[in-house]
């Protein structure tokens, strides 16, 4: 009989190795989704994941884009990782990068049209990490205070954030010279406020630098500062945390208001860069999508990294494959739910040792 | 603005159709925390079931087999759920989580072909006599069968979780599993039952609401119903009338909303569309700061991985 046994601790080799496999495994599975839908499966993943960075007919257009696309799904994963290694379990950052859009966005447009860069951008920034960072410490605070469960709030907040936007757009944010349409005045091409390409031809913009110094932000705060050996403690033994002085209320505190952060930034980024404008279909999904990049990434920063590129690629190969093949933009969405389930179905490999008994008398 | 047009006859029998969703699903995933499983991929299980029940009573111009169809996409979507926490003993939210995502996605692949499409009517089933009666029996007796379906439901539960020994077995489960394994019950057993409930009911309660509620089917048209079928289980601290009461006080609120957007009151639409989302964490807010009673109810085992040393 197949018996599965606790391991005393996680197997490097296999943490390590189940994402790759979780990823092969949803390629197969995918191939199948599409083969379903009356698509060439091989042609379908090579167009998701070879032609956007390597085919000479799309290459040139889509590689910028895989920066763009991956640049706040980093960002927002790498605020998310730290909650989750602490069994906090914020899941409204689409929430939090929304009203950090906002945010930053309102601050563009009173200041519209003055012009001084020095002062503009910068105050964006602030606005839109405060923005994100707001709306985070509302389920932040209930959960401290009073025990409220953190995942109903945040992710109820998301739908309350979504309406907000949708208020925005179509009242005070609209542009009075669009003609009634609903949507602002454009954020990118307003040069005080405007994210642009750093580099032509990179898709490297300010959000992309700043999920990069989040990465690296995280990993020492993660691994050489006691805060990040604080957020460990608590998620791995919370009676032992207790003992160690964490105070889980702040603890909470500063994680939730960590990603609130780091999702309102990205929503800043992108609504001054490759966004350019508050509509009403602002909310992309990066928000759950980093989940996906989170988990993938194994809550590692350098791990999240890869993974943020992983699911970057797939949003743009997604993209070309509506184009190519008329694959529906669905498809993609239930290939990356697809993703998460592989990999948290495996994951009981670095956590356990399968064990093949015959039945032995005891 | 003109308050006038609200009849309040109206209003309750459309709040009993409003919260006929959310009572199903909640309900689902009352029996599911029950047995110590938190499921958060109620959403997506909702939405799936939406879809297939759509496409189902749209290919065969059968509403009836359209909701069975539902409850089957919903149970297939939760056994997924049950497979990797009970088998493979992932992380309960995530996975949870994971299945919001994965439905959400799926639902809109499979609902390509049916966006703007009308469904079959569902008929309804007017209580002889009973529905005569003045502005009551309209309000109360001239449903379809789900709504009273959905009532006799939580019932049926209610009996079920008190009377049965399969009921003290599944409580059982949910308090102490592994005292519960010790007896020599199969924990992972009863649970997959349980989320195996939840999905099937989640899936009805979906397809209630792109068959009869809208009813249309459009993408992510649950819109949080599924969350708020998890709150109302908080709310109701694990007792099925209490169910009933929250999510007829639920749907109260969604169709008094509804109507002030009709009524043309002076708040925007789109402020007024909140209020059922910040009502519910209120709720939430509520219910949790107090502390004796938010501990006391809560299963034991919910939300703990089991997994038998032998």
């Amino acid at each position: 009989m197949i018996r599965l046994e606790k391991r005393p601790t996680p197997s490097r080799w296999w943490t390590a190795a189940t994402p790759v496999l979780a990823v092969l495994l949803t390629m197969v599975a995918g191939g199948i989704l599409f083969a379903a839908l009356g698509k060439d499966p091989v042609a379908a993943i090579r167009i998701i994941f070879w032609d956007p960075l390597f085919s000479a007919q799309y290459a040139s257009y889509s590689r910028p884009q895989l920066l763009v696309k991956s640049g706040p799904l980093i960002l927002i994963a790498v605020g998310l990782s730290f909650g989750f290694r602490a069994n906090i379990w914020n899941i409204g950052a689409e929430g939090q990068y929304i009203m950090g859009a906002l945010a930053g966005a309102a601050v563009a447009l009173a200041f519209h049209p003055m012009e001084a860069r020095w002062l503009i951008f910068p105050l964006m920034v602030m606005a839109g990490a405060l923005g994100g960072w707001a709306w985070a410490m509302i389920p932040a605070i209930l959960k401290a205070r009073f025990r409220t469960n953190e995942i109903l709030v945040s992710l109820l907040l998301v739908y309350v954030a979504e309406r907000f936007l949708a208020a925005m757009a179509l009242g005070r944010m609209r542009n009075p010279d669009g003609g009634g349409f609903p949507g602002s005045r454009s954020i990118s091409g307003y040069p005080s406020a405007s994210n642009p390409e750093l580099i032509a031809g990179t898709g490297m913009h300010w959000g992309v630098v700043a999920a990069f110094i989040a990465v690296i932000f995280a990993y020492v705060l993660l691994h050489r500062h006691m805060m990040g050996f604080h957020v460990r403690l608590l998620g791995q033994a919370p009676r032992a945390a207790r003992f160690a002085g964490v105070v889980p209320g702040r603890l909470i505190i500063l994680c939730m208001g960590l990603a609130g952060l780091l999702a309102g930034l990205a929503g800043m980024f992108e609504v001054a860069g490759p966004a350019g404008r508050i509509s009403i279909d602002f909310g992309s999904g990066y928000g759950f999508t980093a989940i996906i990049v989170a988990f993938l990434g194994r809550l590692h920063p350098i791990g999240i990294l890869l993974a943020g590129l992983l699911l970057g690629l797939t949003y743009i190969g997604g993209e070309l494959a509506q184009l190519t093949l008329g694959l529906p933009a669905a498809a993609i969405q239930a290939f990356q739910g697809m993703l998460l389930f592989f990999l948290l179905g495996l994951d009981f490999l670095s956590n356990y040792r399968i064990r093949l008994n015959r039945a032995e008398a005891a | 603005m003109d308050l006038s047009s609200i009849n309040p006859a109206v209003l309750a029998a459309s709040l009993m159709v409003a919260a006929t969703p959310i009572m199903l699903a909640g309900i689902g995933e009352l029996i599911s925390e029950k047995s110590g499983v938190l499921n958060l991929g109620v959403e997506g299980m909702m939405i799936t079931g939406a879809v297939s029940g759509f496409a189902v009573a749209v290919m065969t111009g059968n509403p009836a087999l359209g909701f069975i169809a539902a409850v089957f996409a919903g149970m297939a979507l939760a056994l997924v759920f049950g497979v990797i926490t009970q088998v493979l003993l992932a992380n309960h939210v995530a996975t949870g989580l994971a299945l919001t995502l994965f439905g959400l996605g799926l639902s809109a692949l499979i609902g390509q072909g049916y966006v703007g499409v009308n469904p079959p009517r569902t008929a309804k089933l007017e209580i002889p006599l009973l529905a005569d009666i003045p502005v009551l029996g309209r309000a109360l007796f001239g449903h379809d069968l789900i709504v009273y379906l959905s009532i006799l439901l939580i019932a049926a539960v209610w009996a079920f979780l008190k009377f049965t020994r399969a009921g003290l077995i599944l409580r059982a489960v949910g308090e102490n599993h592994d005292a519960a394994h010790a007896l020599g019950y199969r924990v992972v057993r009863v649970r997959l039952m349980a989320i195996a409930f939840g999905g099937a009911c989640a899936g009805l309660g979906g397809a209630y609401l792109s068959l009869v509620r809208v009813p249309q089917w459009t993408e992510g048209m649950t819109a949080g119903a599924g969350w708020i079928a998890l709150a109302l289980v908080v709310f109701a601290a694990w007792r099925p009338w209490r169910l009933l009461v929250g999510a007829y006080l639920f749907g109260g609120i969604v169709v008094l909303q509804l109507n002030l957007q009709a009524a043309d009151v002076r708040i925007p639409v789109h402020y007024l569309a909140m209020s059922p989302y910040l009502i519910t964490i209120l709720v939430l807010v509520i219910i949790s700061s107090d502390r004796s009673r938010a501990a006391l109810n809560a299963p034991g085992s919910l939300n703990r991985t089991f997994h038998a040393a032998q």
